[in-house]
């Protein structure tokens, strides 16, 4: 069966066209090259002046595993007002901040989204990860494992194990729990904040086992390195949140020395010690430096203002953010000698200092770093603000007389000691197919993802040109989803379950007799059983397992 | 699984919930038996007979088809459903929240009171918590609150007086207990060391618990005793509470069993909180029998909210008191009783005067004749499966131990809802 889309404006940075009318046919699910001109085609839409692009991809979204749930849990508040009726099609659902599974996966669908990435997979939370994904329909799924805290490796690296044998470790790790890649989250300070330490920069030691941060994100990337896994090591750095890390975050670009790295929120990490209120921004030197370093590439983690939540792996930094809380509720949560969490309820305001001047760094950034293909659009869902947010946002980086219209409505301190006022870029179109689509799908090794060549997974958004860009990004006309016609005029007219990306790198088994002997002595679980196995993700065809390729 | 004899090793318990994962099943001709590492609920629920049995019709017996026919039209006329009892595993749970969500039904766990004392706490103030392989490598002080953990046999073998730790030395920690009618005998470590025992009523906790928190935080006593506690054992104990490394505080929602214990709970909390400006401390909570965790935890992924939710407008409406099983029974809110508990043929249904379904293990002793009843098996004795672990955090796989003619939870409400 073909179906052709007939004369739209197509937007494919993979292949370099920007704008161009082109045909795109699609068979089997599958983008090809045109046929032979007696091919029967079986559906034609007539995409005249329509703006084509890949499937979009969220390369960094909290949608699946412990600590969602837990907000979700906490939160009925977020979820009041925000109510989803079950429809012929979909199921019921709710929330906003953090939303059901079944309502995050279908808001995804309806602004265009055809990929979602969970980026804090605790190895011993897994398999709920799994199971929240694939109660996730509409899109594509991956998780990266989170590793680093962990005392399995902080065992091995404190007692100067070879570098082959951690590797084969983290190549375990991603073959037991089903994962895409690999995160640090706050390298080794989530173990530390259980010695009773509350702060870790770089090159501080913790105190059981006398290694740095520097050590353990080393350690990481030469493993993720050695494995070939596709997604440079995912990295959430030390002191997020703390004022006056914009040198801890610098000083961990030149620690990797050239190696590939993807620095997660990088918003939250540049942020300086300036002014009165020893609060300014960083975001200037940050992005020379990114620049400057075509290893590293960024998201962005954007914060909007507005009620959220914020959910992460970093235990540390949450328990000091807790003062913070609003309402005024918090958890904390240390889990399986693997890793930790917090979850901590916040209202970003956009007449406060630190709020406002928080927004225009994360606007900073995407603006002056230069290269769109090692930037990423993300809000850290929902850190920074719930990913239905994310048309507003392409809106700020399109539009300069509406972000300098929102500028001049937030905290006028802020407003003055940013450069955002004078920053004149706009990001285009192609811009934002490149760091929507083809470069998130680069990053992570999705070689028929992200782009419309023939041979692509048919993935595509199909949108109206509007001048406001917020409307636009909403509302596709179309969304197909493995050739499927999932979503008209923004709303779902066909409900799929989507796959599940993962990695099988290869690695030494002979790994599992050390872990075989720390699991029967010190674990609360059999090695056995600890290992999640493909059945368990395709159970009951509620998923599909998607192997990607190791490089 | 032909043969007729073999045995399977690392097999899951889901008989309580610490969810051992270390027993070793022997099957006998489809009879099993528990060859290592299962307490004694394990080992009477592994090794009861496999018994085969008919669906049956207003006490007739029935095809599985024709039941499930059955069922269909009874919730088809129903307005509200109540889908209660829940006590099975990850997929039947995900089964019955989407008859729930099609039916427009209420749903209630049947050990939904204790879950409910500890989703109050986390849903006003939030909490510090923490997970089994931590209190087995790291505590140093584990303070029992009102219960002995002895519901759960294997707690203290598992995770206080485990063999090898990762930053304790041998059998060397602190074991308080405050409440009443506690076992204590668990809490004398192998060494011979005697726990420290607070002797006071349940109820009298959030005493005792608020008055070390005062201590704590620097406030002076100048009673004697506080219910009936000297005052010079509680200083102790906060000097004890604040040098600890890593402090643990356990309890069991389940036996915090009177009205408003959640606030009992709060208050723990709250002094965990407290003392962790300082030192280390975390909460534990014991408990998720029958799929419970499981349960709470997909009803909160699926709808947004954690159990007690009403599907009836359309979208999910959570109202943890209003919708207890209970109480939507007594204010005939329901007009039709779905029952489910394929772990335990021991949990009767709540009494309705509505039309009553239930799925059960076969050999369950109702004590009324249920319009439908349909045996079913028991995930991780007949089918595979997930179940959460009472942490909310690991989940484990459950083995298929021998072969059943009995149809899962979650196939059979699989095809009540293609029925629909």
């Amino acid at each position: 069966m073909y179906i052709k889309l007939s004369n739209g404006k197509v937007y494919d940075p993979v292949h370099g066209i920007n704008g161009e009318q082109r045909d795109i046919y699609i068979r089997d699910g599958q983008i090809t090259r045109k046929p032979s001109s007696n091919t029967k085609i079986d559906k034609v839409y007539d995409l005249n002046g329509k703006i084509i692009m890949a499937g979009a991809i969220d390369i960094h979204t909290h949608i699946g595993g412990g600590k969602v749930n837990i907000a979700r849990m906490m939160l009925p508040e977020d979820h009041q007002a925000d109510l989803v009726s079950r429809t012929e099609l979909t199921r019921s659902g709710c929330g906003n901040a953090a939303p059901s599974t079944l309502t995050t996966g279908y808001r995804y669908a309806e602004m265009g989204y055809t990929a979602c990435f969970e980026p804090a997979m605790l190895p011993s939370n897994a398999r709920q990860s799994h199971m929240e994904m694939a109660d996730t329909p509409m899109v594509d799924k991956g998780a990266y494992a989170m590793l680093g805290s962990d005392d399995f490796f902080l065992r091995m690296l404190s007692s100067k194990k070879d570098q082959a044998a951690i590797s084969d470790y983290v190549g375990w790790t991603i073959n037991a729990s089903k994962a895409m890649g690999i995160k640090v989250v706050n390298p080794g300070g989530i173990s530390a904040f259980k010695f009773n330490q509350r702060q870790l920069d770089l090159d501080e030691q913790n105190s059981h086992y006398g290694v740095s941060p520097r050590e353990i994100l080393l350690s990481l990337i030469r493993a993720v390195t050695e494995l070939g896994i596709p997604h440079p090591l995912h990295v959430h750095g030390c002191n997020l949140g703390v004022p006056g890390n914009v040198e801890t975050t610098l000083d961990t670009i030149k620690a990797v020395e050239g190696m590939r790295m993807h620095m997660t929120h990088v918003q939250f990490h540049s942020y300086g010690t300036e002014g009165d209120k020893k609060f300014s921004s960083g975001a200037a030197e940050i992005a020379e430096a990114i620049n400057k370093n075509p290893n590293v590439s960024v998201d962005v983690g954007q914060i909007l203002f507005n009620q959220t939540v914020t959910a992460s792996g970093d235990s540390l930094h949450q328990y000091a953010g807790h003062w913070h809380a609003h309402p005024k509720k918090w958890v904390i949560m240390d889990i399986e000698c693997d890793a930790g969490c917090g979850v901590v309820p916040f209202k970003y305001r956009d007449k406060n200092f630190v709020n406002a001047l928080q927004w225009a760094i994360g606007l900073e950034l995407f603006l002056l770093v230069e290269d769109p293909w090692r930037i990423f659009l993300t809000t850290d869902h929902p850190n920074g603000a719930p990913f239905t947010s994310y048309p507003h946002l392409i809106r700020l980086l399109m539009d300069k007389s509406f972000r300098n219209d929102m500028l001049s409505t937030i905290n006028k301190e802020a407003a003055k000691t940013s450069t955002l006022g004078s920053i004149d870029r706009e990001y285009s179109l192609y811009e934002i197919a490149i760091m929507t689509r083809a470069a998130p799908a680069r990053s992570l090794g999705l070689k028929s993802r992200g782009h419309l060549g023939s041979g692509a997974i048919a993935d595509i958004t199909v949108y109206t040109e509007q001048k406001n860009k917020e409307k636009m990004f909403s509302t596709p006309d179309y969304v197909f989803k493995d050739g499927e016609l999932i979503v008209k005029n923004g709303k779902i007219v066909k409900v799929v379950n989507g796959g599940t990306h993962i990695l099988k790198p290869e690695f030494d088994k002979g790994i599992e007799k050390s872990l075989k002997r720390y699991f029967d002595d010190f674990q609360t679980v059999s090695l056995g059983n600890y290992k999640m196995h493909d059945d368990e993700i395709i159970e009951d065809g509620r998923g599909k397992v998607i192997v990607q390729p190791c490089m | 699984m032909d043969k007729k004899n073999y045995s399977i090793n690392e097999v899951v318990c889901p008989f309580c919930g610490l969810l051992c994962d270390d027993l070793v099943i022997e099957n006998k001709n489809q009879q099993l038996s528990v060859k290592q590492n299962g307490c004694v609920k394990a080992k009477a629920n592994f090794e009861k007979k496999p018994v085969e049995a008919s669906p049956q019709i207003k006490g007739k017996s029935a095809t599985l088809d024709d039941s499930i026919n059955a069922v269909a039209k009874i919730l088809k006329k129903s307005h509200t459903p109540l889908l209660s009892g829940l006590g099975t595993d990850a997929e039947g749970i995900r089964q019955l929240m989407q008859l729930g969500d099609n039916t427009g039904a209420v749903i209630d766990h049947m050990h939904s009171d204790a879950l409910m004392r500890n989703n109050l706490v986390l849903q006003d103030l939030g909490w510090i918590t923490t997970t089994m392989a931590e209190i087995k490598n790291r505590a140093d002080l584990v303070i029992f609150a009102g219960t002995d953990a002895t519901q759960h046999a294997r707690f203290f073998e598992r995770v206080i007086w485990n063999e090898h730790a990762l930053f304790n030395k041998r059998f060397e920690r602190d074991i308080v207990y405050i409440g009443e009618n506690l076992n204590t005998k668990p809490g004398k470590s192998p060494l011979g060391r005697r726990p420290t025992v607070f002797n006071c009523k349940n109820e009298a906790i959030t005493e005792v618990v608020s008055a070390l928190h005062a201590m704590i935080a620097g406030e002076k006593f100048k009673h004697e005793d506080i219910v009936g506690i000297k005052l010079s054992k509680l200083e102790k104990l906060v000097e004890q509470m604040k040098s600890a490394k890593y402090g643990v505080i356990v309890w069991s929602p389940a036996d915090l069993n009177f009205p408003h214990a959640e606030l009992t709970i709060q208050s723990i909390c709250e002094m965990i909180k407290y003392l962790t400006r300082t030192t280390r401390f975390a909460g534990f909570s014991l408990g998720g029998n029958d799929g419970a965790t499981t349960a709470n935890s997909i009803c909160a992924w699926q709808s947004g909210y954690p159990l007690r939710v009403n599907f009836n407008k359309g979208y999910p409406d959570y109202d943890p008191d209003r919708y207890s099983s209970s109480n939507v029974l007594k204010n005939k809110e329901v007009d039709s009783l779905v029952w489910v508990s394929s772990f335990s043929d021991e949990h009767q249904p709540p009494k309705a005067s509505i039309p009553t379904i239930v799925l059960a293990p076969p050999t369950t002793r109702l004590n009324f004749t249920p319009d439908v009843f349909i045996p079913v098996s028991t995930p991780g004795v007949d089918h595979s499966g997930q179940l959460f672990r009472t942490d909310s955090v690991v989940a484990l796989p459950l083995k298929q131990c021998r072969s059943s003619s009995l149809a899962s939870v979650g196939a059979v409400i699989e095809q009540v809802i293609a029925r629909i």
